[in-house]
C-alpha cells in the first residue's frame, strides 16, 4: 500500500480536510493591536470575569472552541476529537477545558508550535478517516505564562529588546471532511518538524532559539515537494519576532533557498504595533499564532485573497528547570500548507 | 549530503544571533538608573536626618527608620501597581537600593497569594529575595567567625 | 551649604552604585536576583576589609541604602556583636543590625499581599 508521504518529512492529505470554521478570543492589549477588529471577542481585562488568570485563560480557550463549533453549524457532541494544548504545566488550560466540553481529548504540547501541531494531527486523523470532525485549539495568557516562566507581575524589572510579549488569546479551528458551511481553507499537506538546537541559551531571545527549527522544517518542505518560497502567496511563521525573523531570512539565504522578505510574515509581528504597544521584539505564545491564524489568515484564504500559504508555528521546548540547569533551548516548527477553497 | 538540514554550526549561529539582536541602549539606561537611584538614596538620607533632628533618634535607630520607611513605601507602591513601572523605567536604579529587596519580597507574595496563605503567600515571600539573605547572612557569619578567631 | 553638599554626595554615590548595577543588567545576562546577591556579597567583603565604612561616612544614605549598604550593615553588626559578647556575636550580630528592614519587608509584604491583587500590564 502506498504511503501518503512525500520525501522525508512531508505528509500528503489527499482528502484535503477542510477548515470549516475558526474563532479567536483575545485580551485587551491584542484587541488594541492592528488586528483588533478581526477577533471574535476582545476581553475587557486580563481576568475576563474570573477569579484567577488561569481560569481566565481557560475561559478564553473554551469560548473560542464553542464559538468555532457554533460557526461550523455543529454542537460539541458532533465533534469527535479535541486536539490542543497551551503553555502551562501539564497543559491544564486544554485539559480543564476538555473536562467541560466532553469531547474525546488529545492533549498536545509543542510550546508555541501547538496550533500547527494540532492542525497536523487533526488533518491526519481526518485524512485517515478516523474521524470526520475534529477541533484544534491553542492558547496562552500573558499573566499565567509570566508567573510560570519569569517574574511576578509586580516585580520591577527591565526586558531586553530581544524579549517577546506573551499573547493573551486563544484560537480554535474546526476541521471536517464534509463541512456543512462554506469552508475557510483546505489542508493540502503538512510537514512535521524535527527538534533543532543551535545552542541558544538566552530565554530572553526565543526568536533566535526557534529560527533554526523554522528554517529546518521549511527546507524539508521545499525539498520534499520540489517547491520554492515563491510558489506560495505567504509563508507565515508563528512567533519568531523581529530577531527570529531576521535570523530565519539569513539562514535561508545561507542555505541557498532565499525567502524573500515580502513573502514572509510572522504572527508575532502582526499582532502588535511594536512601537506603540511596547511589545519589544514581538508577540509570542501558543495564542499568538493560533489567534492570528483564526482571525486573519483563514478568512483571507476563504475570500481568495490568499491562495496558498504555509502556516508554520514555531516552539521553544525548554522549561524553567532546563533553563536553570543551563541547558540550551531546543526549537521545533511544524508546517501546514493551507489552500483557498476558491478555484 | 542531507539537503534538509540547516548546515550552520553553533559558533556561526551564535555570532549571527549577536549581529542581529539589537543591544539595549546604554546611555539612556545608565542615566535613568543613576538619577532614580540617587534620588531614592536622597530620600533615605532625608528620612534619617528627620529621625535624628525631629524624633531624637540615635544614628542606628534613624538608619532602621530609613530602611523601614523605604520598605513600606515600596510595598505600598508594589501593591497599587506602580513599582513595576518604576522598575521598568529605572532598572537597577530601583532594584539596587533596599527598595528592590522589598519589591522582590512583596511581588511574589502578592502574585502567589491565590495558591494559598501558607504555600502561596508565605512560602513565596522569599522566592526571589531569599538568596540575598542566604548569601548575605552566610558571608557575614563567616566574617564574624574569622574576626572572632583571629582578630580578637 | 554643607547640607546641600551632603545631599549631593548622597545623590552621586547612590546614583553611581545604581548605574553600575544597570551596566551589569545591560551588558551581561545577570538577572536582578543575581546582581543583588553580588551586591550584598561585595558589601560584606568591602566592609570586612574596612573599605566600605569610609564610603558610608562620606556618602551617608548614598552608601547605606543600596544593597551593598545592607551587606555593610550585616558585617558591622557581626563585628560589633563579637566585640560585645564574643564568638556568639558572629551569629547574632548580622540579623539584629538589619532586623528593621527584613522584618518590615516580611510584615508589609504580607499585609500588602492580603490587601491588593496583582494586575495585568
Amino acid at each position: 500500500m502506498p504511503l501518503k508521504r512525500t520525501g522525508l518529512q512531508t505528509i500528503e492529505l489527499p482528502l484535503r480536510p477542510a477548515v470549516c470554521a475558526s474563532a479567536a478570543f483575545v485580551g485587551k492589549k491584542e484587541g488594541e493591536g492592528p488586528l483588533g477588529a478581526l477577533f471574535d471577542h476582545v476581553a475587557q481585562d486580563e481576568l475576563y470575569g474570573q477569579e484567577t488568570f488561569e481560569l481566565a485563560e481557560k475561559r478564553l480557550y473554551l469560548d473560542a472552541i464553542r464559538k468555532a463549533i457554533l460557526k461550523g453549524g455543529l454542537k460539541p457532541e458532533n465533534v469527535q476529537f479535541l486536539l490542543g494544548g497551551d503553555l502551562l504545566n501539564q497543559i491544564i488550560t486544554a485539559s480543564f477545558s476538555a473536562r467541560e466540553l466532553g469531547i474525546p481529548f488529545i492533549g498536545l504540547y509543542g510550546a508555541c508550535s501547538t496550533m500547527a501541531e494540532s492542525l497536523c494531527l487533526g488533518g491526519m486523523l481526518l485524512d485517515g478517516e478516523h474521524a470526520s470532525t475534529v477541533v484544534c485549539a491553542a492558547s496562552s495568557h500573558f499573566c499565567t505564562a509570566e508567573r510560570q516562566y519569569r517574574f511576578p507581575l509586580e516585580f520591577g524589572s527591565q526586558r531586553p529588546p530581544t524579549a517577546q510579549w506573551t499573547v493573551t488569546g486563544a484560537g480554535a479551528a474546526l476541521l471536517s471532511l464534509q463541512p456543512s458551511v462554506p469552508p475557510l481553507a483546505q489542508i493540502a499537506r503538512i510537514c512535521m518538524g524535527r527538534v533543532v538546537d543551535l545552542g541558544v541559551t538566552d530565554a530572553n531571545n526565543m526568536g533566535a532559539a526557534m529560527a533554526p527549527a523554522a528554517a529546518d522544517t521549511l527546507l524539508a518542505l521545499m525539498a520534499d515537494t520540489h517547491t520554492r518560497p515563491a510558489d506560495y502567496d505567504l509563508i507565515v511563521t508563528g512567533d519568531l519576532g523581529q530577531v527570529g525573523r531576521d535570523l530565519l531570512l539569513q539562514l535561508m539565504r545561507e542555505q541557498r533557498m532565499p525567502l524573500e522578505e515580502r513573502l514572509h510574515r510572522d504572527c508575532g509581528l502582526m499582532i502588535y504595533d511594536r512601537e506603540r504597544q511596547d511589545a519589544h521584539a514581538g508577540g509570542s505564545g501558543c495564542g499568538c499564532s493560533a489567534s492570528v491564524l483564526c482571525a486573519s489568515l483563514l478568512p483571507a484564504l476563504q475570500r481568495g485573497e490568499l491562495r496558498r500559504i504555509i502556516f508554520m508555528a514555531t516552539g521553544a521546548l525548554m522549561s524553567v528547570t532546563s533553563s536553570q540547569q543551563g541547558e540550551t533551548i531546543p526549537g521545533i516548527a511544524h508546517a501546514v500548507v493551507l489552500e483557498s477553497p476558491k478555484p | 549530503m542531507d539537503k534538509q538540514r540547516v548546515h550552520t554550526n553553533p559558533q556561526h549561529y551564535s555570532w549571527l544571533t549577536e549581529q542581529l539582536s539589537p543591544p539595549s541602549p546604554l546611555g539612556a539606561g545608565l542615566g535613568r538608573a543613576f538619577w532614580v537611584g540617587g534620588l531614592i538614596c536622597v530620600l533615605g538620607q532625608a528620612i534619617a536626618d528627620a529621625g535624628v533632628h525631629w524624633l531624637d533618634m540615635n544614628a542606628r535607630a534613624a538608619s532602621s527608620l530609613t530602611s523601614i520607611s523605604l520598605v513600606f513605601l515600596t510595598a505600598l507602591l508594589t501593591g497599587v501597581g506602580v513599582f513595576d513601572k518604576l522598575g521598568k523605567y529605572a532598572g537597577a536604579g530601583s532594584f539596587v537600593p533596599i527598595t528592590g529587596f522589598a519589591n522582590a519580597m512583596v511581588s511574589p507574595a502578592l502574585e502567589f497569594r491565590r495558591e494559598g496563605l501558607v504555600l502561596g503567600l508565605g512560602a513565596r515571600l522569599f522566592s526571589i529575595a531569599g538568596p540575598v539573605l542566604v548569601y548575605g547572612i552566610g558571608a557575614s557569619v563567616l566574617v564574624g567567625v574569622i574576626y572572632a578567631l583571629f582578630f580578637h | 551649604m554643607s547640607l546641600l553638599w551632603m545631599y549631593l554626595k548622597v545623590f552621586l554615590v547612590g546614583g553611581a552604585l545604581c548605574a553600575i548595577g544597570e551596566l551589569l543588567v545591560l551588558r551581561t545576562r545577570l538577572t536582578p536576583a543575581r546582581i543583588l546577591v553580588c551586591y550584598i556579597l561585595t558589601g560584606v567583603l568591602l566592609s570586612a576589609v574596612g573599605l566600605y565604612g569610609p564610603l558610608a561616612d562620606f556618602a551617608g544614605a548614598g552608601a547605606t541604602v543600596p544593597l551593598t549598604g545592607f551587606g555593610h550593615a550585616l558585617c558591622q553588626g557581626v563585628m560589633s556583636a563579637v566585640d560585645e559578647i564574643g564568638f556568639i556575636g558572629a551569629f547574632t550580630g548580622g540579623l539584629s543590625a538589619t532586623a528593621g528592614g527584613i522584618a518590615a519587608a516580611v510584615f508589609f509584604g504580607t499585609l500588602i499581599a492580603l490587601a491588593f491583587k496583582p494586575r495585568a500590564k
